[in-house]
This record gives structure tokens, sequence and C-alpha cells, in this order.
């Protein structure tokens, strides 16, 4: 992986660009935030379900251990291969040994970001093992050989002419197609064949159930349950932090994750694994990739409740304004800003930054995330590890400096040769420059408050004032 | 009781007529206002910056200035919320925490501690658009979050409601940010620049002649995307109002 920081805003600014694209990627997230905010208007106990799932979450955490220990010996009872992989290489280690046990060279999955984390395709097709992705914004993702755009709707920055390109492309289809139906249908003929004839299926899993040693997957498409159903070899993918201790607490999740998400009070399918069908075999992979270590950080250890609802980026202003490739991550948006410094700190020390903390994303995330308190302490911590730009480093000092001497201050805010002088040119120049590409400057005034005040009041004692007025 | 009156770094540079509304507002209140003359930051900048260790000679300064009132004041919500909930790059002494539970944004302090709702001088005969800044919103909580589909309350609307000739107009996305974000403006600008512009564009549709804001700091960045793209609306500070400008 590349260290080099992502130009968050720059690829953002490229983003913005298009208009047809912006203003659609806008209105389509609006859009879900909206019909999310319906849904919890006609849940009166919306709140209340909000802190048991926090609540449910960290227990869990708490007890991840003892939970993922009791899921195992539940799943083996069921008949499940149970796999823990330290890492995404591991995982995907592991993978193609399961693979290679049966001859195997041909994977049909169903979305899972945490593939995509472990950079699975990148790393089995080169060995000749091919990964078909069967949900429709995955697969466009797929084709054109980008990360997904977003936890839930991966393709969700593309218009449909966009995709009739791609599909024209891969799939010889008309590339003036305009109807989101009859692409659709393209990838259903597309796919079918391929399906038919996977030899391996993956998913991921929403969830895992310690006490019935059971996983669950939640889409809209249903791809995942042909994926799963079709071969006869079902290989499921999930973090560590993916757990619930019983059957009874799903409930909590199942209500919350659909109607945070897309705004629709459940998913189309909600599937419970656990147990391989008659004559097959299914395997758990259960992956750490970092979670353990986040796990042990005070500030941070939260993030690891996240359900991956995507509501956060749904709301997320900046997200909507800049689209999920400006991250140059698997998870984007305010969650992804949050979580991705934990993989690479200098990769994604930028993400932390591309935020207005305006604390709407902690208001909409259904386990309580405190996502722009996060956003914030990450400021401090790459700051304090130098990750941060040296300019703005150095700015910072130098305000720290000017704003901590009150005769400084004053001379440098009444003056712009002392400003100068203070501030070196290429400080203001390059750095504060920005303000004025897309906006105009406060205009000048008169005279500060302070010399008003001193003016109009310590040098005019209340008993003149008043004479004046009078 | 005795007020410190906190005028933030750019509202003193640039929107010295704020400051003055505040201050003569608060007279008219009946209460007696300071300006400790050696006041320059809050230190926020540095701290939103990741940058908290810089920020802790101007915390101190601020102390200096300020921890001899019983209470402080300021026009600007951004600011109050630093002080309040992340003023921590100096040692957390009696003194510190004296000022950090005794600053209030102007709305707060006229809505909840003053308790005043006339504002018999004042009268505004234009159609504004409300701007809760993400910090009086979502941190000071002077009115009620979209998000968590609360029972609707908004401090600032209740002191505006007793306005002679106010009306209020009703933008689609009332509790978006507009972008300005402190050194985001900047760091992002593209980005920040065409959440103002969004902003801006959605008051103007549900015919804001003013939009009006306890924050200073977000009206000077949508002015400045409102001008430059010809959006016609005017910025006022919800204490310029209640001290009784009439445009």
């Amino acid at each position: 992986m590349s260290n080099k920081p992502v130009p968050h805003a720059k690829l953002a600014a490229e983003f913005l660009k298009d208009e047809p694209h912006r203003h659609f990627h806008d209105e389509r997230l609006w859009d879900m935030r909206q019909k999310r905010d319906e849904q919890m208007h006609i849940m009166p106990e919306w709140q209340e379900l909000r802190e048991q799932a926090s609540r449910l979450k960290e227990h869990t955490l708490a007890h991840l251990p003892q939970y993922l220990e009791q899921f195992e010996e539940n799943a083996r009872r069921n008949g499940i291969h149970v796999h823990w992989a330290r890492d995404g290489a591991e995982h995907n280690r592991i993978v193609e040994q399961i693979l290679k046990d049966h001859g195997h060279s041909s994977i049909i999955k169903s979305k899972s970001m945490i593939t995509d984390e472990c950079e699975m395709r990148e790393y089995l097709e080169p060995k000749g093992i091919s990964v078909t992705e069967t949900d429709l914004g995955e697969r466009i993702q797929q084709l054109d050989n980008e990360l997904p755009s977003h936890v839930v709707v991966p393709a969700v920055q593309k218009l449909t002419t966009d995709v009739a390109k791609t599909f024209a492309k891969y799939y010889h289809t008309d590339p003036d197609i305009d109807d989101p139906h009859a692409l659709a249908e393209a990838q259903r003929n597309a796919a079918r064949p391929v399906l038919l004839s996977g030899d391996t299926g993956m998913t991921g899993g929403n969830f895992l159930v310690a006490e019935t040693g059971s996983f669950v997957v939640c889409t809209n498409e249903g791809n995942a349950d042909l994926s799963a159903n079709l071969p006869n070899l079902h290989i499921a993918t999930l973090g560590i932090e993916r757990l619930v201790p019983r059957m009874a607490d799903l409930g909590v999740f199942i209500r919350l994750l659909s109607r945070s998400a897309l705004g629709s009070p459940i998913t189309q399918y909600t599937t419970h694994f656990r147990k391989p069908k008659k004559g097959g075999e299914m395997h758990v992979i259960l992956v750490d990739n970092g979670r353990s270590e986040r796990l042990g950080m005070d500030d941070f250890w939260t993030s690891l409740k996240c359900i991956r609802c995507g509501a956060c980026m749904n709301t997320c202003p900046v997200y909507r304004r800049s689209g999920g490739q400006s991250y140059g991550s698997v998870y984007s948006g305010p969650i992804g800003a949050i979580i991705d410094p934990t993989f690479n700190a200098k990769k994604f020390s930028t993400l932390p930054f591309a935020s207005t903390m305006n604390g709407s994303c902690t208001n909409v995330c259904p386990v309580k995330i405190d996502i722009h308190e996060q956003l914030y302490k990450w400021r401090r911590v790459l700051a304090e590890r130098h990750e941060i730009p040296f300019v703005k480093r150095e700015i910072m000092k130098m305000a720290g400096r000017l704003l901590a001497q009150p005769a400084m201050y004053r001379l440098a805010i009444s003056g712009t040769e002392v400003a100068l002088k203070t501030m070196p040119r290429f400080a203001l120049y390059n750095y504060l420059n920005p303000w004025g590409k897309h906006r105009e400057l406060p205009h000048p005034v008169k005279e500060t408050f302070h010399s008003w005040y001193k003016k109009n009041r310590l040098n005019k004692p209340k008993a003149q004032r008043e004479e004046t007025q009078a | 009781m005795k007020i410190g009156l906190f005028i933030p770094c750019y509202m003193d540079a640039f929107y010295p007529q704020t400051g003055i509304a505040t201050l003569e507002l608060l007279e008219k209140l009946g209460h007696e206002v300071e300006y400790p003359m050696d006041q320059t930051c809050c230190g926020q900048p540095m701290a939103n910056s990741g940058c908290n260790r810089d920020a802790k000679e101007t915390e101190a300064l601020f102390i200096r200035n300020f921890s001899k009132y019983e209470v402080i004041v300021s026009p600007s919500g951004s600011c109050v919320h630093h002080i309040r909930d992340n003023f921590d790059a100096i040692e957390q002494t009696d003194e510190v925490r004296h000022v950090r539970q005794n600053t209030y944004e102007l709305v707060e302090f006229i809505h909840d501690v003053l308790k005043v709702r006339e504002f018999p001088w004042a009268e505004f005969p234009h159609r504004v658009g409300l701007h809760n800044s993400c910090a009086t919103l979502r941190s000071l909580r002077t009115a009620s979050m979209s998000e968590l589909g609360e029972p609707f309350f908004s401090k600032p609307k209740t002191l505006l409601s007793a306005v002679k000739g106010i009306s209020f107009a009703t933008p689609k996305r009332p509790d978006e940010c507009c972008g300005f974000g402190g050194t985001y403006s900047v760091t992002e600008e593209a980005v920040s620049a065409r959440m103002g512009l969004d902003k801006v564009t959605d008051h103007h549709d549900a015919g804001a002649e003013y939009i009006v804001s306890a924050d200073t700091s977000c009206m000077m960045h949508q002015q400045g995307c409102a001008e430059r793209n010809g959006v016609p609306i005017r910025f006022i500070h919800i204490a310029e109002i209640l001290n009784g400008a009439r445009a």
C-alpha cells in the first residue's frame, strides 16, 4: 500500500467540477437521509433502540474473546469450518487454500467490504482464481477497477450514463441506454451464467450470533443468497467485531440497519446461515486485521460498534459533495475518516481533516458512535505524530504565538506591513489564499471593535455618554 | 452582574458592528459590560487543527483576561463551544473551570440566564432565514436537531419572534452545515465554498431577504459565497436585530 497521504481536497475539487454528477450525488444521498428521518419519525422508540444497540455492542466488545469462542464452538457444532485470520494476507491465503483443497478456481461473490479491505481480488486473480462480484453496484466498481464509493451503495457516484458506457465495454450492450432497469437486466443476463457455473460462493455477513453459531446476511438484491446457495462451497468472511451475543439481540440491529441505511424498514433479504446444505461445505473466516489493536485505543475503540449502515455518509455534507473516491479507501465518509487511520495513519492522515465537524454523523449513527468527536481526537493524534502538513504546523505555531501576545496581535491586525513581517509571505499567500478562489473576502471596516470600544467606552465614562444621548 | 465581553478576533477586525450591538444590547438589558482590552482569541483555530499545544498560551491569556468576571458572554457560538467543550490545552485549575463553566453564547445567555423575552425597541420588517451554526445546534443545543426527531424548539427563534415585523423563511435543509468549519474553509476550499453556495441558495429560494445567525464566522463565509455567485441575500447577526437594527 502506498503511504502517500490521500489528496482528499484535490480529489473532491475535481469531483465538484462536473455539475450533473455533483448534483445527483448530493440529492441522491440526501434523499436517503430524508427517508431515514421518515422511518425515525414513525418509531417513537428510535432513540431507545439506538441506546440499546450501542450498549449491546459495547458489552460485546468488552467481552469479545469470550463471545468469539462461544461462536466458534457453536458454529463448529453446526458443521461450519471456522478460520481465524490475523490480517488481510492471512485471510487471502486461507481462501486460496480452501479453493485449492477443492480444486476450485472461480468465486461468485456478494458485496462485502471486508474482502475489499483484505484486497482479496488483487491477491487471488494473479493466481488464476476468478472473482466475480454479483452485487450490481459492486460489479460496476469491479468492472471500472475502482474501490467502493459507499458501504451500502458502492457505485452511488455514477450516473446511469456512466454505467451504460461500462456495460457496453464489457457486456457489449448499447452504450446509450438511459434506463436503470435495462441496465439491471443487462447485469442479470451477464451474471446468471457465471452464478450457475461458479464453483465457490463467497459472502460477507452483517452479524455473527454467538449463542447459535450462525451468521446473518442482509441484502436487497438476492445475489448473496444465490452466491451462497448455488455452489456447494460457501465461504463467509466477517470482521471479529460483527458479533452479537444472542439471537434475541439481533432484532435491535435488524430494526435499525436498513432504516438507517436506506430508509426502508428492512432489507429485502435477511438470511440466517446456520449450517452447510446437504452435501455442501461452509466456512467462516473471522478477520482481525487491526481490530484488536483498535479495541485497545481508549479514544477510538467504539468505532468498532459500526454496523456499516452508511447513515453517517448519507448525512455528511462533505461526503455528499466530495464523492467516495476522494477518500482513497474502502471505507469513506465520516466512519472511514475515523477507522482508516487505524490501518495507515500516514496515508489516511488527511481524512480526519475532511470534515467541518458539524456533528450530524454522530446524531444519525444507529449505534451512537461519537464520530465527530473522534475526528477531533484524531486531528490531535496526527498533529502530535507529525502527520499533518509542515506548513500547517508552522502556521499554527505562529498563530499560537501571535494570539498569546496582545500587543503584537494588535499591531499585526492594524497594518499589513506588520502582518507580513509576522507571518511569512509563503504562509499568507499559499495557505490562506484559497479563501478567495470561490468566495469574496470580508469587507474592510473603518475601525476595529477594539478601537471603537476605546473611544466610546474607555475614554467616555457613562455619565458623559448619557449626556450626549440626552 | 458585571459581564466580561468576548469579541472574537475575526469579529473585532471585520464585523465591529456586531460587537457594538452585543455590548449595547446587554447594556439596554441593564447590565454592566466590560471588554478586556488584551483579549485576542479563544484558541480554537489551533485546537481544531490538531495543534492543541499551540493553543496553550492563547488559552492562558484568555483566562488572564476573563477569570475576574462572574459571567463571560460572546456573540459567537463556535468560540463558546470551544471554551466550554474543548478548552484543555492548559491545566484545568479552579480559575479555568470557572471561566469554562460561566462562558455563555449571547442567545443562550439572554434566553436561559436573563430569561428576557421582550425587545420593545426592536423592529425588523424583513423575511429572514435563520442559520443555526453547528456549534450552537449540536454542541450548545440552542435548537432542536433534525437528526434526533426531538420536539421543535429554537432559542434564537423564540427571541426573534418578539421582534416587530419579522417573518421567517423555511429553507429545505435548515440543519445542513454551511461549510465554514474554521481552517476547513481554506484547507478544503472547494467543498467548503460549494457548501456555502448551496446554503445561501437554499435560504434565497425559500424567500429569505436576510440570513440571520448567532455565528458571524459562518456568515462571513456565506457572504463571500453569495457575493461571488451573485446570490442577492444580506446577512445580519442576531445581536443587531435584537438591539434594534432596522436593516
